[in-house]
């Protein structure tokens, strides 16, 4: 009798475009951490019935992170640096029952997308932003990025980073969105908790992952094993309560403030336009 | 069908509502603001929607998202914005996005004068991104055009998934005229060429045979499309073999050409008997029809040939109309751009024999018949 081997799937398999695997992503690099708690949130909410799984979308700019809409099995577009944003931002116009989300990385979103993020986000506008911070350009080798910590080594600022460094959180946070947060691929069940809180929701949510990069980052900043980055990373990442925005630290030394900062419901940029300019023929689920 | 006095913005604006305008995303800049302005008040109550973007950047890649989720997307702006869109455009034909662009040409270059008019922008539409790729603008002399070209560019863009661009310029976006708006039915209104195989036989760019266009399917239906601005396969799985990469870029160059008979528009006056023949678009070419007109009183024996296809050109009818022709003078105001494009298409065809005399006026108004005729008086040309 000849038996026949089972095999066996990943539970997540059905969420991934499996013929494209293995993916480019380095040993020891957390995108695949983030991008698994939030497909573990997608097949969750799919499941229990909360969205319908065809309706959600990928917009990815360039970048480690950004590759990632060429291994999910979701409707997706691979588009240019930093512009994932506005391209989710149209999708949504044209068909406001798709659920975009942009995924991509710190230099994509926070440095030459900056402008789109700060717009999308003052609009409260209808999508979820998850940006993966690995604070370098990794797929272009290490060069700096605006996350860079001050005084850190880039392959352009070989003497160490002269720059102010900026806290994306921080700053999203200060345009009152419908929700900001900030997690680590450290704390990965939290992770999927807080993508299944957010991803429903409707306006603009951010939702910042700090990530380990130990090629190019972890080279740089002396971090060559995983391990040693993910324990650093763990040290620093700080689950807290705020009572005020001030409060975010972003500090590579000391404390990377985590947790979920803001988290209303006012109405979104679509709430709005469809309550003001009633396109006809047109609704916006249930308000 | 109903007539009305518009300006040609504002024919733009019905056109794109006749065509079934979805999507429209602009950012101010002049001359084409009340374009905008004119669809903000309109467009909700056709079934669209009307959104501000932070700059013609996030405009042109909005429409691309638009258009992936199967709506009708259209932009307008001028050449500083048409310039930030420069990335986004090659965008659009990389992934195969149909949208258009209402470019409503003012004097250049960089912020050059907003209120006045300019036809700076020949190569800068066909040739803005880098890399190969292909598109097609038209330009259209009246409001009247304004509005039927905006439906074309319509039908153009779904049917080969294309940008299109309209060359529109200040004095005709700003010019009051009589135009007949017409409703689908009443006009050809085209829409997106859709798959005919379940999802799971389905491939985003596999291209129909015939006119290397692949059938469009949208985000939210279930066919789990992947569009990829970096060189892919039919799946849109990036793919960095050359083989793969020239089968791809050859097909978005090539699927212009293999279309190219229901995109070319031109037309031809007083052309049968020509020996002079003028060329000229857009707004320049009305002066000069006014001016061929005067010629033809004298008994000079004076044509025009207007290209309305810029992108591609109508070289057969421009040969036609050359077939009697020793001089061609091109009309523009540039430093010379579209004159490049009609010397390629005589040369291409073998006319020789005919002279090409370049006219580029570089005025931010649009001149007078007379005022042409001056221009040519002074070259000392003797062409009469």
């Amino acid at each position: 009798m000849v038996e026949t081997q089972e095999v066996i799937k990943y539970p997540l398999d059905d969420y991934l475009r499996t013929e494209r695997l293995p993916h480019i992503w380095c040993p020891g690099c957390g995108i695949g951490m983030a991008l698994q708690a939030l497909l573990w949130s997608i097949k969750e909410l799919h499941e229990q019935g909360v969205i319908d799984r065809k309706k959600v979308c990928f917009f990815t700019g360039i970048g480690c992170t950004a590759r990632a809409s060429g291994f999910v099995k979701f409707d997706a577009i691979h588009a240019l640096h930093g512009r994932a944003i506005p391209v989710a931002t149209g999708a949504k116009l044209g068909n406001p029952s798709l659920i975009p989300i942009v995924f991509s990385g710190d230099g994509d979103i926070a440095a030459i997308g900056g402008n789109h993020l700060l717009h999308a986000a003052r609009r409260n506008f209808d999508i979820l932003v998850v940006m993966v911070n690995n604070m370098t350009y990794a797929l272009t080798g290490g060069q700096l990025a605006p996350t860079t910590p001050t005084g850190v080594r880039s392959t352009t600022t070989p003497r160490g980073n002269p720059e102010n460094v900026m806290d994306t959180t921080k700053f999203v946070a200060s345009l009152r969105p419908n929700f900001v947060a900030r997690y680590s691929v450290t704390q990965p069940t939290v992770l999927r908790t807080v993508f299944k809180k957010a991803l429903p929701k409707r306006g603009f949510r951010f939702i910042e992952v700090v990530s380990t990069c130990t090629e190019i980052f972890g080279r740089h900043t002396g971090f060559r094993d995983p391990y040693e980055l993910y324990l650093r990373l763990k040290k620093i990442c700080k689950i807290k309560k705020i009572s005020s925005i001030d409060e975010i630290k972003y500090d590579w030394e000391n404390e990377i403030t985590c947790g979920t900062f803001i988290d209303k419901d006012d109405p979104s940029f679509l709430d709005m336009y469809f309550k003001m300019y009633k396109p006809r023929g047109m609704v916006y689920g249930e308000s | 069908m109903r007539v009305e006095f518009i300006s040609g913005n504002e024919a733009s604006a019905e056109g794109a509502m006749t065509a079934g305008l979805k999507v429209y995303v602009g950012y101010p800049i002049t001359p084409s603001s009340d374009l905008f302005e004119y669809l903000s008040e309109k467009l909700p109550e056709r079934g669209g929607i009307v959104f501000q973007g932070e700059d013609e950047i996030a405009s042109i890649n909005a429409l691309v998202g638009a258009a992936l989720a199967g709506a009708k997307a259209m932009t307008a702006t001028s050449g500083p914005g048409l310039s930030l869109m420069a990335e986004g455009i090659g965008l659009a034909c990389m992934v195969e996005a149909p949208l258009v662009i209402i470019d409503v040409m003012r004097a250049g270059p960089s912020t050059g004068i907003a209120t006045h008019v300019g036809q700076g922008d020949i190569m800068q539409s066909r040739w803005l991104s880098h890399g190969p790729y292909n598109l097609v603008a038209f330009a259209p002399f009246s409001a009247q055009e304004a509005f039927d070209y905006t439906v074309k560019s319509f039908n153009v863009a779904v049917r080969l998934r294309i940008p299109v661009i309209l060359l529109s310029d200040a004095t005709i976006g700003h010019t009051r005229e009589r135009v007949v708006i017409k409703e689908p039915g009443e006009i050809e209104v085209e829409d997106f060429k859709r798959p005919t195989v379940p999802p799971e036989k389905y491939k985003f760019y596999d291209p129909d045979p015939r006119d290397l266009v692949p059938p469009m399917a949208f985000f939210g239906e279930g066919y789990y499309i992947h569009a990829e601005s970096l060189s892919h396969d039919e799946r849109g799985y990036y793919d960095t073999r050359p083989a793969v990469y020239r089968r791809l870029v050859e097909r978005l160059v090539e699927k212009v050409e293999r279309n190219k008979k229901s995109i070319v528009a031109s037309k031809s006056y007083y052309t049968d008997d020509a020996e002079i023949l003028f060329v000229a678009f857009g707004s320049v070419a009305r002066s000069t029809l006014a001016l061929v007109r005067d010629l033809r009183e004298q008994g000079i024996k004076a044509g025009l040939f207007r290209p309305i296809s810029i992108w591609p050109l109508d070289d057969e009818k421009l040969i036609e109309a050359s077939k009697r022709a020793k001089k061609v003078v091109v009309v523009e105001l540039n430093q010379g751009q579209i004159v490049e494009v009609i010397e390629d298409a005589l040369w291409h065809h073998q006319r020789y024999d005919v002279e090409v005399l370049s006219l580029p006026m570089i005025l931010s108004e649009t001149p007078s018949p007379d005022e042409i005729l001056d221009e040519i008086n002074s070259k000392g040309w003797r062409l009469w």
